[in-house]
């Protein structure tokens, strides 16, 4: 059975330390439907070993709830990434992060030992799903390539420390990823899986946040990556449908209904045909609002 | 899994424990306990500490353990961390989640 | 005159005729504030003249908190003056008081009665320090056994950083924004209103009248001027801040949110946030609330921090009722907003009154331990050992109209919700609504908040069910052993006893 879904809500992936058991165990507590442990930046060289060991051990034990969990492995060439998927394979990780992918190889290697590991274990081989982060430009000018290069990719993502250092330039108002940001995004449109956005590191500047994410979310992703739980309820205000928009949603669904009760193919609204990708805006709208609604997503 | 050097892994931080591992050739695993929770929590700590070294195969060691309300995921983290370090080993022993 | 010619004047007094002696000096006020005033030499004096002896209850305030001084040096020199089985009854003990231990062990101290006790102090006491147990008052308990004389002060022995000569004290300096500052003497109030004698320690005399003043020179018998009576950084330091940690501000958002489904946030409401810092934080959210609304609380009651004082400022809270004031910028409020109002403990919370903890319409609590019956527990740690203060927190969650606890399910592998606490010190029945990082419960008791909550969209899960997720987190605790000495025994706002503390055993 497959331990990802495609297609489902992403609006926001926290970022955790993957050597901090304090925000291991608490990071579930938070709104964001991603959940990502990290075992490559943020865990010292000569952590890495206690690091893997700790989420291992989190990932077998700890009860997440219906969140989606992604472990960001060490890149391959380091030879720490397939140490890290030999431990987060078995134990149950949803999507693997693969770091500083720079072309559609690099994907097609990790999913070779994801393969191999799954078999080892009598895990069924795919199970496990992956994600890409580009982070150079090298990644960048390839994005379409690696959004195609496996099945089990649910979305390709931008890193842009990494690849702004690369283009010679730093973080400024946005307009330095304008072209990653749309290549990256037409890439993963054209794969039909989900873009993902870098992360905003001033956690106390919330208006530039907001800035960013509203950015982000008029060119057309899914959503971003956050570092502190703060982030995450003024993120999935961004995302929230406008009334208008949510009305026409309804309205539309509801003209399907009807269509559906008459035993007509044809659903039309005011007139006009409702064709396919009308409705499935109008259900991603829906589904953006009832998540937006809810103020915890805790089991009862 | 045979113990050739000391070594120690985890930290002082809340939710963590910092565990230290020195092989020793008879006596079983011998704990020293250190713990904000040891009324409540100690035997427990000190049951997963055996554990985990027993599943890696350790028949003797002198364990310190210092915690600071760790989960018992994080102790067996831990714990195995410093013993694969006391062991010099990278030959993880992976399993499948249930 | 004859008196006799005056109809009923037995009834108006008889007590003669006037002589036209009169009692009247030339000399200058200044000149004769200097001969006759209430200041003695030092401490020994103010004690010989009080009459203090053997067995007699002596009382000190908190409002210097961890920075004290005075009680440390006034229970040295009763040791050194002989002095032998005195009650101490505090209307706080904070680790700064670890020097009491020496007092009992000698025999000059045998009987304690306090709100709360922290530190070594308590660790000792929990493994059986006393023979006779330590009473637990709530801040309206104490209130209350002082007034009705269940609780006789002899001699109260309060620490004021502002007096004048006549014994006019108060709790910082009109003349002297750099002194110590303590805001509020709400507690000292009651103790100077009540007890046989009273003696005023400070660290600065001022000039007659020091007004205005927290306590009336009519209550004051003695003045000593001592150097020290604390630490001003122990005492109470600038504003305090919201809390930064992500998981209070979850619990604090959830609390604020509970409030206005519940029906409780409307124009002119009333409110008392408790210490903690998920519980100071609700102010945060509700402020938010209030300017979006358009609203406005009538008054804000309780110990009382920077964050209340700003609201006010801001006109969002018309009046603040202070009993204690939490940090330097609410005592700096006091000095300075005339609508800050400083209140004495019966005022606050004394249940012989409709005090004012009866016209809140909500409290936010803190909470060590919280159970399945909603019973709370602020006084003792989960090993069983006294760490915590009962303060206003029976008084105001049965005050209040909804009392909303918040805690974390855990605090680190300390699971917060129960299935028993180690000490109830908040009946359940007082309890409404727990608000924790993973859920929230309403008290059975309260069904039509359970529907309102629900109606508006937040979760509310049971009791049983957030206590399932403690254990499963962090797995059960081993129970805490205990002797059968009682070390301790808690009583319930109106002093009755609710619980006992035990000796733990080792």
């Amino acid at each position: 059975m497959k331990r990802y879904t495609k297609d489902r809500l992403r609006r926001s992936m926290m970022f955790v330390p993957g050597n901090n058991p304090g925000m291991i165990r608490d990071v579930h507590i938070y709104p964001a439907d991603s959940i990502m442990f990290d075992l490559e930046d943020s865990v010292a060289y000569t952590e890495k070993d206690t690091a893997r060991l700790l989420v291992y051990n989190a990932l077998k034990t700890l009860n997440f709830g219906n969140k989606e969990i992604v472990v960001r492995i060490n890149d391959l060439s380091s030879g720490l990434g397939v140490m890290d998927l030999e431990a987060i394979v078995p134990a149950g990780v949803h999507v693997v992060r693969l770091p500083k992918t720079d072309s559609a190889q690099d994907v097609i290697d990790c999913e070779k030992e994801i393969a191999r590991i799954e078999r080892k274990h009598g895990i069924e081989v795919g199970s496990t799903g992956m994600m890409a982060a580009i982070e150079s430009a090298n990644g960048v000018l390839n994005a379409r390539e690696i959004a195609h290069a496996s099945d089990r990719l649910i979305g390709i993502a931008l890193g842009a420390e990494d690849y702004v250092t690369d283009l010679k330039t730093t973080r400024a108002d946005g307009i330095e990823l304008l072209f990653a940001r749309s290549m990256i995004l037409n890439a993963a449109r054209s794969a039909g899986i989900a873009a993902l956005d870098t992360v905003y590191s001033d956690v106390n500047n919330e208006e530039g946040f907001i800035a960013e994410a509203t950015l982000i979310k008029k060119l057309g992703f899914d959503g971003k990556s956050v570092i502190n739980p703060r982030q995450i309820a003024p993120l999935h205000k961004v995302f929230m449908p406008s009334e208008k928009d949510l009305n026409k949603a309804y309205a539309i669904m509801e003209a399907i209904e009807d269509a559906k009760k008459r035993g007509s193919g044809v659903a039309s609204l005011k007139g006009k045909m409702i064709d396919k990708p009308v409705v499935l805006r109008a259900q991603r709208l829906i589904a953006l609002h009832e998540a937006g609604l809810r103020m915890d997503d805790g089991e009862d | 899994m045979k113990l050739k050097v000391p070594s120690t892994a985890g930290t002082m931080e809340s939710n963590d424990v910092l565990v230290s591992i020195k092989p020793a050739k008879s006596g079983g695993i011998q704990i020293a306990l250190q713990s904000n929770v040891m009324q409540q929590y100690g035997r427990r700590i000190r049951e997963v500490i055996t554990e985990t070294l027993e599943e890696l195969g350790v028949e003797n060691a002198e364990v310190e353990a210092t915690d600071k309300g760790a989960l018992d995921c994080t102790i067996r983290a831990r714990v195995a961390a410093a013993a694969y370090r006391a062991a010099e080993s990278s030959d993880y022993h992976w399993e499948a989640k249930k | 005159m004859d008196l006799k010619k005056i109809p009923h004047i037995e009834e108006i007094g008889n007590r003669g005729v006037c002589s036209g002696k009169v009692t009247k000096t030339s000399a200058t006020f200044d000149e004769r504030t200097k001969g006759e005033n209430k200041i003695v030499k030092d401490l020994k004096t103010a004690i010989l003249a009080s009459g203090l002896k053997d067995g007699m209850t002596v009382s000190f305030h908190h409002h210097f908190r961890n920075g004290d001084h005075v009680l440390n040096f006034v229970m040295d020199t009763l040791a050194e003056m002989g002095f032998k089985n005195l009650t101490v009854a505090a209307s706080s003990l904070a680790g700064v008081h670890a020097p009491l231990i020496q007092h009992i062990k000698n025999g000059v101290v045998t009987h304690i009665e306090t709100s709360g006790l922290r530190g070594e102090l308590a660790e000792e006491i929990s493994r059986g320090l006393m023979e006779f147990p330590i009473v637990f008052r709530s801040h309206g308990g104490r209130a209350a056994a002082i007034e009705s004389g269940l609780l006789h002060i002899d001699v109260a022995f309060l620490g004021a950083p502002s007096c004048d000569p006549y014994g006019n004290a108060n709790g910082y300096s009109r003349e002297d924004d750099d002194g110590i500052a303590c805001g509020s003497l709400g507690y000292a109030r009651t103790d100077a209103k009540y007890a046989d004698h009273v003696i005023v320690l400070t660290n600065h005399i001022v000039p007659y009248p020091n007004a205005p003043f927290a306590i009336p020179e009519s209550s004051v018998d003695y003045v000593v001027e001592v150097e020290d009576i604390g630490d001003p950084a122990g005492i109470m330091s600038g504003a305090t801040r919201y809390t930064k940690n992500p998981k209070e501000l979850k619990i604090a958002e959830t609390a604020a949110n509970v409030v206005e489904a519940a029906g409780y946030l409307y124009n002119g409401f009333t409110m008392q946030m408790g210490s903690g810092g998920a519980s100071l934080a609700v102010a945060r959210f509700l402020r938010q609330k209030m300017i979006d609304q358009g609203i406005h609380a009538r008054f804000a009651l309780g110990g009382i921090t920077s964050q209340i004082c700003a609201m006010h400022e801001e006109g969002l809270i018309d009046k603040i009722l202070d009993v204690q004031s939490f940090d330097l910028d609410a005592a700096l409020s006091l000095k300075k907003n005339h609508l800050h109002q400083q209140i004495d403990a019966v005022y606050y919370a004394s249940y012989l009154h409709n005090s004012a903890v009866n016209k809140l319409d909500f409290v936010i609590l803190s909470a060590l331990e919280i159970d399945t019956d909603f019973n709370v527990n602020v006084l003792t740690g989960s090993d069983g050992v006294i760490r915590g203060a009962i303060g206003g927190h029976p008084d105001t969650a049965e005050g209040a109209s909804l009392s909303v606890i918040v805690a974390p399910l855990c605090r680190g592998r300390i699971p917060c919700v129960v299935d028993h606490v180690q000490t109830v010190i908040t009946p359940g029945a007082a309890v409404d609504v727990l608000v924790t990082d993973q859920g929230v419960a309403v008290n059975p008791n309260r069904p039509e908040i359970a529907e309102k909550l629900k109606a508006a969209g937040i979760r509310v899960t049971t009791i049983e069910k957030l206590r399932d997720r403690a254990y499963a987190e962090v797995g059960m605790p081993d129970p805490i052993h205990y002797t059968d000495k009682i070390v301790g025994v808690a009583m319930y706002r109106d002093n009755t006893v609710i619980d006992v503390i035990r000796q733990i055993e080792e």
